[in-house]
């Protein structure tokens, strides 16, 4: 399997005055080309943390400690920062939560995306304009040429993404990473968006890393998806597989825990406890205080770690297995 | 069916959005007037939860400022127990109605004690609050210690709960809650919500619960109303509304939000955004983005009509229902 990225036991450590935090742990896993990896998972459970390691811009003194990140085979991690920044943008293109900041408000978006054409792909001026048209009108901006010589603030909330899509597609990077893309806006707006990501990533065999924290949106967009808790991968698998029947404990709580429409108004399955701090994670499995399935293992050693093809749930006693028995 | 409780009618507000006249005197700039809310009208049954729900801009939270007192009404009335909260009488209503917000970082004042943040709504009227914020803490499920804290040292979860405890505080009968756990991670989302539920059973509570989450709103509520660009456009129970939605824009809400156990669902995605509510158009204002418009709606408004259990405002209500792809 030739993938597009792939993380190798990828660790990032931030240096404190009580002792050294992991918030992200020994992650590891393979996208390939064409596929949405969705990355799930609450507050502080490590996901943006990961995609900033992957395109080096962690915020000292964050570091990667161990591990590796590969780009179509090639390592990246130790990558100098100038040779980073001829990645970012080019073979890596990213779609951040709030489009606003994401855009220059200074300058009008034609320019910007011309830009990032010139100095990713060396073309001239006049090629630059015309793929900036071609790059707006591929993600549904209407009038693009017209469009081209206005500034993100004549833009709505979704034509603002659209926008930034395009700003990260107009390279043709082999990766894109998504953080939060649909956050900010409405649910309309929000199918709108993610069925342009769905079809961009079909239709040029760009990988893609969905990071969200809303289960439904994965559900529809990714075909595989990787849950995080506390800074490690809790489960990875194929979406229908992890959702539909969870093995860790902790997927489980979270699908219980989201209200579904088909459900009625059932009383919700709550998941005691909240995340812990990353300066006082628990010795074990960072998941047993509030696990339901706790034993002593759980407490004393902590889970089995997934590698990127093999296992589904970094758990000792995983809820399909016992299921089965 | 109990006693309604809360009671509105043909709440309008309008925003004055214009440029400083000096501007407007240069430029030649006419006044600009937005309508945030325009001529919304339900009513509220005691012990009831009613939810109001709309994307940006639907003017969901403004209505909740009104119910509240926080804002005048342009037009139209807002009557708790009868009594109008915008009226002469109404410091005999006031503590009957709490409010909690979306932002439990920005609705507690950091140099506070929760105590006193928690008994601020008695202790404002000069009542007897010894005791009070330990007594409502322990019941939303924080410790009688918690008092001597300050916010910062909580989590989302935990403040929205003293947010809670604090809208308790005066014996409200009546509460609004505007987007309450959409900051919130989903499993301490799980916590609030029930939370919530338990407290309106406990104490006999009447919720107004305004959010963009229809999966949230179908857990909590009895009663839906789905605003579009300041207009109610339906209103009805939870089931029939997500069954058999009447509207065109309620069926497109349904259909586009993510459903969990829609892998690989690929429906096409609505189009078109909400209009500028400076400038609306014509007729129905969800003429542009509907399937279904025909000229009428692009000529003449379709009134709020009852329509089976619910009410609807669509000139081809019943055929909503035939265009919802399954």
């Amino acid at each position: 399997m030739s993938a597009v990225l792939e993380l190798q036991d990828l660790t990032v450590e931030i240096p404190t005055r009580r002792g050294l935090v992991r918030p992200v742990d020994g992650v590891s896993w393979a996208i390939a080309p064409g596929e949405i990896l969705g990355v799930v998972g609450e507050s502080g459970a490590g996901k943006s943390m990961t995609g900033n390691a992957i395109i080096g811009l962690l915020d000292p003194p964050a570091r990667i400690a161990s591990g590796r990140v590969l780009l179509n085979g090639e390592r990246i991690d130790d990558a100098s920062p100038s040779a980073m920044r001829r990645i970012r943008g080019k073979r890596i293109g990213m779609v951040f939560q709030d489009p606003l900041t994401s855009l220059n408000p200074l300058l009008p978006i034609g320019d910007q995306i011309a830009e990032t054409v010139q100095t990713h792909l060396g073309a001239s001026q006049g090629e630059a304009r015309r793929r900036a048209v071609a790059a707006l009108e591929e993600v549904g901006i209407p009038s693009a040429a017209a469009r081209i010589g206005s500034y993100p603030h004549e833009f709505s909330g979704g034509m603002r993404q659209r926008v930034v899509i395009a700003l990260a597609l107009c390279a043709e990077p082999d990766l894109v990473i998504a953080d939060e893309p649909t956050t900010a806006l409405d649910v309309s707006v929000q199918a709108q968006i993610t069925a342009l990501l769905r079809r961009l990533c079909r239709e040029r065999g760009t990988a893609v890393m969905l990071v969200t924290h809303d289960m439904g949106v994965i559900a529809e967009t990714a075909d595989r998806v990787a849950v995080m808790y506390a800074g490690r991968l809790a489960e990875l698998g194929p979406v229908r597989e992890v959702l539909g029947n969870p093995h860790h404990p902790y997927t489980e709580g979270l699908m219980g825990a989201t209200p579904a429409a088909s459900a009625g108004r059932a009383r919700l399955h709550q998941i005691p406890g909240a995340m812990p701090r990353l300066g006082a994670l628990p010795t074990g499995c960072a998941f047993h205080p509030r696990c339901p399935r706790a034993q002593e293992r759980c407490r004393a050693e902590p889970g089995p770690t997934l590698a990127a093809d093999g296992g589904r749930a970094a758990c000792w006693f995983p809820v399909g297995e016992a299921r089965a028995a | 069916m109990s006693a309604t409780l809360l009671s509105v009618r043909g709440l309008s507000r309008v925003f004055d959005v214009s440029k400083p006249w000096l501007n407007r005197a240069i430029e030649r700039l006419p006044k600009r007037m937005l309508t945030a809310v325009s001529d919304v009208s339900f009513a509220v049954a005691e012990r009831t939860t009613y939810a109001l729900v709309g994307e940006s801009g639907s003017g969901k939270s403004t209505i909740g400022k009104m119910v509240v007192g926080l804002l005048r009404p342009t037009e139209g009335i807002v009557e708790v127990a009868g009594t109008d909260i915008h009226g002469p009488r109404a410091a005999e209503v006031r503590t009957d109605v709490q409010m909690i917000f979306q932002d439990p970082y920005a609705s507690l004042n950091p140099r506070w004690r929760v105590g006193d943040i928690v008994a601020e709504p008695v202790a404002a009227k000069g009542g007897d609050t010894a005791g009070l914020a330990e007594r409502l803490l322990e019941q939303v499920g924080l410790a009688a210690e918690d008092a001597g804290k300050f916010p910062h040292q909580f989590s989302g979860g935990q403040r929205q709960r003293i947010c809670v405890a604090r809208a308790l505080a005066s014996g409200p009968r009546l509460i609004v809650c505007d987007e309450p756990t959409s900051a919130l991670d989903v499993s301490v989302q799980a916590q609030v919500l029930n939370l919530m539920s338990d407290l309106k059973d406990e104490l006999g509570l009447t919720y107004v619960f305004i959010s963009h989450d229809l999966t949230v709103v179908r857990h909590m509520a009895d009663r839906i109303g789905v605003l579009y660009l300041g207009r109610l456009v339906e209103e009805a129970a939870p089931e029939d509304l997500f069954e058999a939605p009447q509207h065109p824009y309620t069926a497109m809400l349904l259909d586009a939000a993510p459903k969990l156990d829609g892998f690989g669902r690929e429906v096409p995605p609505p189009v078109g955004e909400i209009p500028d509510p400076i400038d609306p158009p014509p007729g129905c204002a969800y003429n542009p983005r509907c399937p279904l418009a025909i000229d009428r709606c692009r000529r003449e408004r379709p009134p709020l009509e009852a329509k089976g259990a619910g009410r609807v405002a669509c000139w081809r209500a019943g055929e909503t229902v035939g265009v919802e792809a399954t």
